[in-house]
């Protein structure tokens, strides 16, 4: 069975929400909207407080080429358009509507047929996906409009299709496939269109063998499509290594995946492109897992862009009181909230609750040049120099070890026995790596 | 036999004559003729390389003193006025006066100010903290407390108090080299004067956000009412987003903002308690 070669972990799934259907939540009275839950400059509002708005109509327009538009997810009245804490508690700029029931834009098609067949040019279709603020649904929310303009020069050969949910706990696209696979399956023959591909692998781990199974034969009714098999290993749903694991190719250092003729989309993404060019449907909605060990109810939601993380995790039966951290996304590239008030956003793939215990970090001791981290580490890299580097602040040197290469999948810190923060140390490298070269080059 | 190890060493004197010539000529050809003042100038300097005069090392900063011949703008803040005058003495050159500086901690969150909402467990580093969130008391402007200026501080004069989770600048060890500064994710830390006696002033709070936002996260935010921009007699203080800021030029220390802030993110450093809080006192006991 295929998979990538280098590194890699297999931490425990605790896939616990897996035989939960899509549940949708109850609209809440007052949506919170962040101009900016994309990669890319934040959107810029187009309404105004005291403005009627509808469901699905454009509230703040993306602003440059990376950006993605912002539709309303309910409708109501604009109450501010003013800056609200998000999850990290830094202040983000957001549009604030009390909603007055569910009145959608007229055009977008709400009748549940499947509608096989779309006329549109490939350029039209790219531009469909703008216009409807699509983004990477898999959590890193870049643009999908972007990833399906090929830079000059570059041709595409293969669209990959990320089904492979390796994050622990995460259900939601697993459940997507298993209920909307139709869709998904005209969402990847519309993408492979916008594309010019004739050819899409759809890579799934062999942890969800119903999912394989549905979506093999389904494929068989589209023209140019082929869903794999992968054996189960974090972090195969990245980008690179799924690309590694499907047609062996690998990213060089520094490239996007275009350079080897490939172009990665989320089933998420499918679905949601699916909706768009055929429904004429903005995303303002998504499916989120609320798991966790100690959740009454663990589940999979259908939720509005802009409900709070709260109201979620009353319908997932409450947060159980020896919590200890919240965590937005998935166990292993989540982060911790300080606010659970927050509110979702179109990147939101999971809410994960960890009892006290479970959450609390290991101790750090001193590194003992085990090499654990260097087995694991999916890019090559070497997480306890670049850690060291950083923490020494020898930007220079990191930089020189790659430092940008790393992706944050976490194993290093993951398997390291002396509990040593080393992602950490790396972000900050990254970070500031980045800044210098930006420097450089102005 | 005797004849082989005289060629060997009759060889090995000629070859070393030829390198000894070579290397006579080259070292000539290319000769660096350096100004012996340089050298003069690096010993009397400290010697630390903090990088606080803003060249990368006191060598640097001697031969841009001895290039330029003046020491117009040159400053050595670990030397102060002791080492400049020296260095003026050996070069024939007039020191220019300067006002004592110090770093600064412009931030008064406490625990008790700014309780902890969050924990933080992750590695103790301000950048990263930054990154991430807005930090253990939630105010996105304050005191994130792991201590990036204490790692970088070369002299020991910041370190971070148990108590209050807040830096504490040495005041005799800090020499106003402006590492911590730059180390602040937050620009929280500020080089100003160390003030006659160590008297200082300032405003001690750099959040932006309006008043009443500001104080949900701490009790001595400065919540920008401009009290003590009316205040002031010297016009050292403006308003600005919110904030308050004094210019330590300007300020005469005459403690007014002090009694007139409504939140006591105006802080007074060194100064004998006031007549009027002994009055208090007094009272009080009486």
């Amino acid at each position: 069975m295929k998979t990538f070669k280098l590194g890699g972990i297999h931490p425990e799934e605790n896939k616990i929400s897996a035989q939960q259907p899509i549940e949708i939540v109850p609209i809440p009275q007052t949506v919170y909207i962040p101009v900016s839950q994309h990669l890319g400059a934040p959107a810029k509002p187009i309404v105004e407080k005291g403005d009627l708005v509808k469901t699905g109509q454009l509230i703040a327009k993306g602003d440059g080429f990376i950006s993605a538009n912002v539709h309303s997810s309910v409708s109501g009245k604009v109450v501010k358009v003013d800056e609200v804490v998000d999850y990290s508690g830094y202040r983000r700029q957001s549009i604030i509507i009390e909603s007055d029931g569910d009145e959608w834009v007229e055009t977008i098609d709400r009748t549940p047929d499947l509608k096989r067949e779309c006329a549109l040019e490939p350029k039209a279709i790219v531009d469909k996906i703008n216009e409807m603020g699509i983004v990477g649904m898999g959590g890193a929310t870049f643009p999908s409009h972007v990833k399906l303009s090929v830079p000059q020069g570059k041709k595409a050969e293969y669209l990959i299709i990320n089904g492979v949910e390796c994050e622990p706990y995460l259900t939601s696209d697993y459940r997507l496939m298993l209920e909307r696979g139709r869709e998904i399956m005209v969402g990847i023959t519309i993408l492979m269109k916008g594309l010019k591909v004739d050819k899409a692998m759809v890579g799934i781990e062999n942890n969800k063998p119903d999912a394989v199974r549905l979506m093999k034969d389904l494929s068989s009714e589209f023209k140019g499509i082929t869903v794999h098999a992968l054996r189960v290993k974090y972090p195969q749903g990245a980008e690179k290594q799924l690309i590694k694991a499907l047609v062996n190719r690998e990213v060089p250092s520094g490239k996007l995946p275009i350079e080897v003729g490939c172009v990665v989309q989320n089933v998420g993404t499918a679905f949601a492109v699916y909706e768009a060019v055929q429904k004429n449907k903005p995303l303002f909605e998504r499916i989120v897992t609320v798991s966790g060990k100690t959740v009454k109810k663990p589940s999979n939601l259908l939720a509005r862009v802009g409900t709070s993380i709260n109201d979620l995790i009353v319908v997932a039966g409450g947060l159980p009181e020896d919590t200890g951290k919240v965590i937005s996304g998935g166990p292993m590239m989540g982060r911790a909230l300080s606010n659970t008030g927050a509110p979702i956003t179109k990147g939101t793939s999971g809410i994960l609750v960890m009892s006290e215990k479970e959450s609390k970090r290991k101790k750090t001791m001193n590194c003992i040049r085990c090499g654990r981290c260097l087995n694991v580490c999916a890019m090559g890299l070497e997480p306890f120099l670049l850690a060291n580097l950083s923490e020494n602040q020898s930007w220079e040197e990191a930089e020189a070890e790659h430092i940008l290469d790393c992706m944050e999948c976490g194993s290093c810190q993951y398997t390291c026995p002396s509990g040593r923060p080393l992602l950490d140390y790396i972000r900050v490298g990254k970070n500031k790596v980045a800044q210098i070269i930006r420097t450089r080059k102005n | 036999m005797n004849s082989i190890i005289l060629y060997a060493v009759l060889a090995m004197c000629a070859i070393g004559i030829v390198a000894a010539i070579i290397l006579y000529i080259v070292a000539q050809k290319f000769k660096v003729i350096e100004d012996p003042r340089i050298d003069e100038v690096v010993e009397i300097l400290p010697g630390a390389h903090c990088g606080g005069c803003g060249f990368p090392g006191c060598r640097s900063l001697a031969e841009t003193i001895v290039k330029r011949g003046s020491l117009e703008n040159l400053n050595c803040p670990v030397g102060g006025k002791k080492v400049m005058g020296e260095i003026a003495a050996v070069l024939g050159l007039v020191a220019e006066e300067k006002e004592p500086m110090i770093a600064v901690v412009r931030c008064s969150g406490s625990k008790s100010n700014a309780p902890v909402k969050v924990q933080y467990e992750g590695a103790s580093s301000c950048s990263f903290l930054n990154q991430l969130n807005a930090g253990e008391s939630g105010c996105p402007f304050g005191c994130l407390g792991q201590g990036d200026c204490v790692t970088v501080c070369k002299f020991d004069a910041i370190s971070i108090d148990p108590v209050s989770g807040l830096p504490v600048v040495d005041n005799d060890k800090c020499v106003a080299c402006g590492a911590c500064v730059k180390a602040c994710p937050r620009q929280i830390i500020e080089i100003r004067y160390k003030g006659k006696k160590d008297r200082r002033i300032y405003v001690s709070c750099v959040n932006k956000e309006k008043g009443a936002i500001a104080r949900k996260n701490c009790s001595v935010a400065c919540i920008g009412c401009g009290k003590c921009v009316k205040v002031c007699p010297s016009e050292a203080i403006t308003l600005e987003n919110n904030l308050a800021y004094i210019d330590f030029e300007k300020c005469k220390l005459c403690r007014k903002c002090v009694k007139e802030c409504p939140t006591g993110a105006i802080t007074e450093l060194n100064f004998p308690v006031s007549k009027e809080m002994t009055k208090v006192t007094s009272e009080i006991e009486a």
